[in-house]
């Protein structure tokens, strides 16, 4: 049992983490947020793309835990780049396609030219996966997917779920046109309408989209526990600097109580950050796998909803600016909260287990 | 990054499982999972169990006991011992007193006291709290004046657990009273048989008699039971708030306590309930990997433990207590033999646990000024 990052994962997230602050600041952050392909270009030349990807597509064959620190990273600086997304679909294309579907999708994910996304939630669905009423039905050589999906980050090319006669299926599938929107949280998205779109069908169905969706629990618990970072360590510089009555705020003690409750949330939160990553990678079944990442993400969501909460109250009303990043943090946090299931439903699945 | 065991560690923690099994008492562990009083034999008999085996003080260097263990395999160890199910080690003697020997002690103390703590021949109990001195510890007024190679010692302590079995007892003495606080303190060690002791019960809400207060009217003590220099006490007592919260976790016997729980409350469906169950749960697994995470830290830095331990504390009583809270919610309220009138009191005597060592309330305050910088 250990909790060190080995010395290339050390490396890559201190390379990442300075690259974020010299390019990725909040300032800059509120003008990448209308595009900057730049930032994907950079991603891929230190190998963030290639990192969770199989050696036989030009990637490095990392897991969740090789990830973790870049996604406490992203937290950080609040990054809302498809980064996720695009791990997520590559990963159901990795599990789930053929020899000649890896080749053509996987290479290109990895060199940069390719972001995806996983085109799954609808409407009422909630957090239910096996809960698809896309349809997709076979036409000569390829398949025809109808339907609408929701809140779909943006990307060329996607995995769609679709329901067949054999249950939940997936396809690859170019994104249809759709208007883009900014998220709670200022990631790019957009409602997408399938109507008559062309697909090809991958391998795979439910179990496939519920072990990706397990280990991309594992990486937000990861990117939340680095926002919760940022909203601590923000809010304690506050707490020092902000004077009333003739003295800083923290020499409070109703204050300093507070605080020290948000750092144990967030050490808290990143234990079983660490926890959720390490058994996505060694978990011998979908049991033990799913009791580690809904015991985290019950943590997690809770971690985030108290430090959020908190670090926009200790701010007064400089919290609840547009023009802090704490407010922004807050956005993140609350969506991360939620994500793939938020407290309540994790902790049913939990009890269930 | 790999939080599962290796098979060296499986193993290791294996073999500490079933010897613990096959070498407690059965009556004795009935009496723990009855939640009986225990005596000073009971305690002690268990005690001796384990340092005969040479597994009493795994921590402690190899010359004086010490088992030569890695953190994690004492980590195991501790784990195992918690989920046995024994009587708890006392730790005035184990984990307080001979890390404070060991740091600061002479060579003649040493020799004289750890071989004895090793053993279970000498029940050490701990003087720090006065009347007046709870979480301010600093302004305790118990007097210790030096006359030749003695000191005199006058005053009171409470909340002392366990004075009654205890032989020995340390205590923080002021031995300076000009304006200084922290500074005037000593760290001395008295014979609980010195003339001029009085013991008197102080009887909890459960009705048990744990905790008492001990007077001090005019007790000689041999200036060579004083531990480090006059008027470094407070130094003494720093170090060992350190490790003393490193062991407040006590996450074996939470996870014993949490199975106890959930095979007593299995006929009980209500989901608010079983929510409320497995949210206990996972604040247990959130504590544990949390302690590994200051042990592994510990281990890669040789540092010892730094104030953000206090959340342990924190984390570990809140767990404790929600447990009891969890077992009086589940029982029958029509119950009233003996185990159900022992959940109930158990219930009671375990608010102890947030007060005692340190206030949860002063262990945020630790962190806020240590960790925090505030």
């Amino acid at each position: 049992m250990n909790f060190d990052y080995n010395e290339e994962q050390q490396l890559l997230a201190d390379s990442l983490r300075r690259y974020l602050q010299a390019q990725y600041s909040f300032e800059q952050r509120k003008k990448l947020l209308d595009g900057g392909p730049e930032v994907w270009a950079k991603f891929a030349e230190m190998g963030l793309l290639a990192l969770p990807l199989s050696p036989d597509y030009g990637g490095f064959g990392g897991g969740a835990v090789d990830l973790m620190a870049i996604m406490e990273a992203f937290g950080e600086a609040l990054v809302v780049e498809p980064y996720l997304a695009t791990v997520m679909a590559s990963r159901l294309v990795a599990r789930a396609g053929s020899a000649a579907q890896k080749s053509t999708v996987l290479p290109a994910v990895a060199e940069g030219r390719l972001k995806m996304a996983f085109a799954h939630l609808e409407s009422g669905a909630r957090y239910d996966l096996a809960a698809v009423k896309c349809a997709a039905t076979k036409s000569g050589d390829h398949w025809i997917v109808e339907g609408e999906k929701k809140s779909v980050q943006l990307a060329p090319r996607l995995v769609v779920s679709a329901r067949t006669s054999k249950g939940v299926a997936l396809f690859l599938a170019d994104a249809p046109k759709a208007t883009p929107r900014r998220a709670l949280d200022g990631f790019a998205e957009a409602d997408l309408v399938f109507s008559g779109v062309k697909a090809e069908a991958l391998e795979g169905g439910l179990a496939e989209i519920e072990e990706t969706v397990d280990f991309a629990t594992a990486l937000i618990c990861a990117e939340a526990v680095g926002a919760m970072k940022f909203s601590c360590d923000t809010t304690l510089e506050y707490l020092k600097t902000r004077k009333q009555f003739g003295v800083p705020i923290g020499t409070f003690q109703a204050l300093q109580h507070r605080i020290v409750d948000m750092y144990i949330a967030h050490e808290q939160a990143k234990s079983m950050a660490c926890l959720a990553c390490s058994k996505i990678d060694t978990a011998e079944n979908a049991k033990d796998r799913a009791r580690a990442i809904s015991a985290a993400k019950i943590k997690i969501a809770d971690a985030a909803r108290h430090v959020s909460h908190e670090a926009v109250q200790l701010h007064g009303g400089m919290g609840m600016s547009e023009e802090m990043k704490v407010s922004h943090a807050f956005r993140r946090l609350a969506v991360l909260a939620r994500q793939f299931g938020d407290a309540d439903h994790h902790l049913a699945r939990f009890a269930s287990l | 990054m790999d939080l599962n065991y290796s098979p060296e560690e499986l193993g290791f923690r294996d073999e500490a499982r079933a010897w613990l099994a096959a070498n407690l008492p059965r009556a004795l562990k009935e009496k723990v999972e009855r939640y009986e009083h225990l005596s000073k034999d009971d305690l002690l008999s268990w005690h001796r169990i384990l340092a005969a085996k040479g597994w009493v003080a795994p921590a402690w260097p190899k010359e004086w006991g010490g088992t030569g263990w890695n953190v994690v395999q004492r980590y195991l160890f501790e784990e195992e011992l918690g989920y046995a199910g024994g009587p708890p080690l006392i730790p005035f003697g184990l984990s307080m007193c001979a890390p404070v020997l060991l740091q600061f002690g002479t060579d003649a103390q040493k020799k004289r006291f750890l071989p004895r703590i090793f053993k279970g021949e000498d029940f050490w109990c701990q003087g720090y709290s006065e009347p007046g001195s709870g979480s301010d510890l600093a302004s305790l007024k118990t007097k210790a004046v030096r006359q030749g190679d003695h000191y005199v010692v006058n005053g009171q302590k409470i909340w002392t657990t366990l004075a009654h079995y205890a032989d020995w007892i340390f205590c923080l003495v002021r031995t300076d009273s000009s304006d200084k606080r922290q500074e005037g303190i000593s760290f001395v060690l008295i014979d609980m048989k010195t003339p001029g002791i009085t013991i008197r019960p102080l009887i909890l809400m459960d009705g048990a008699h744990e905790v008492n207060e001990v007077f001090f009217d005019d007790v000689k003590v041999p200036v060579e039971n004083r531990v480090h220099d006059e008027g470094k006490g407070w130094t003494v007592a720093k170090y060992l708030l350190g490790y003393e919260r490193m062991n407040t976790g006590r996450i074996g016997a939470s996870k014993r306590e949490l199975e106890k729980v959930k095979d007593f409350s299995k006929n009980i469906s209500d989901i608010r309930f079983r929510d409320r169950l497995a949210r206990l749960e996972v604040e247990l697994m959130a504590l544990e990997i949390t302690n590994l995470r200051f042990l592994d830290r510990m281990r890669r830095t040789g540092q010892p433990p730094g104030a953000d331990v206090s959340m342990l504390k924190i984390k570990g009583t809140e767990i404790q207590q929600g447990l009891t809270e969890l077992a009086l919610d589940a029982m029958d309220p029509a119950a009233n033999d003996e185990f159900s009138v022992a959940l109930r009191n158990r219930y009671l005597s375990m608010r102890k646990t947030t007060i005692y060592a340190g206030s949860n309330e002063i262990q945020r305050n630790i962190i806020s000024k240590m960790t925090l910088g505030l």
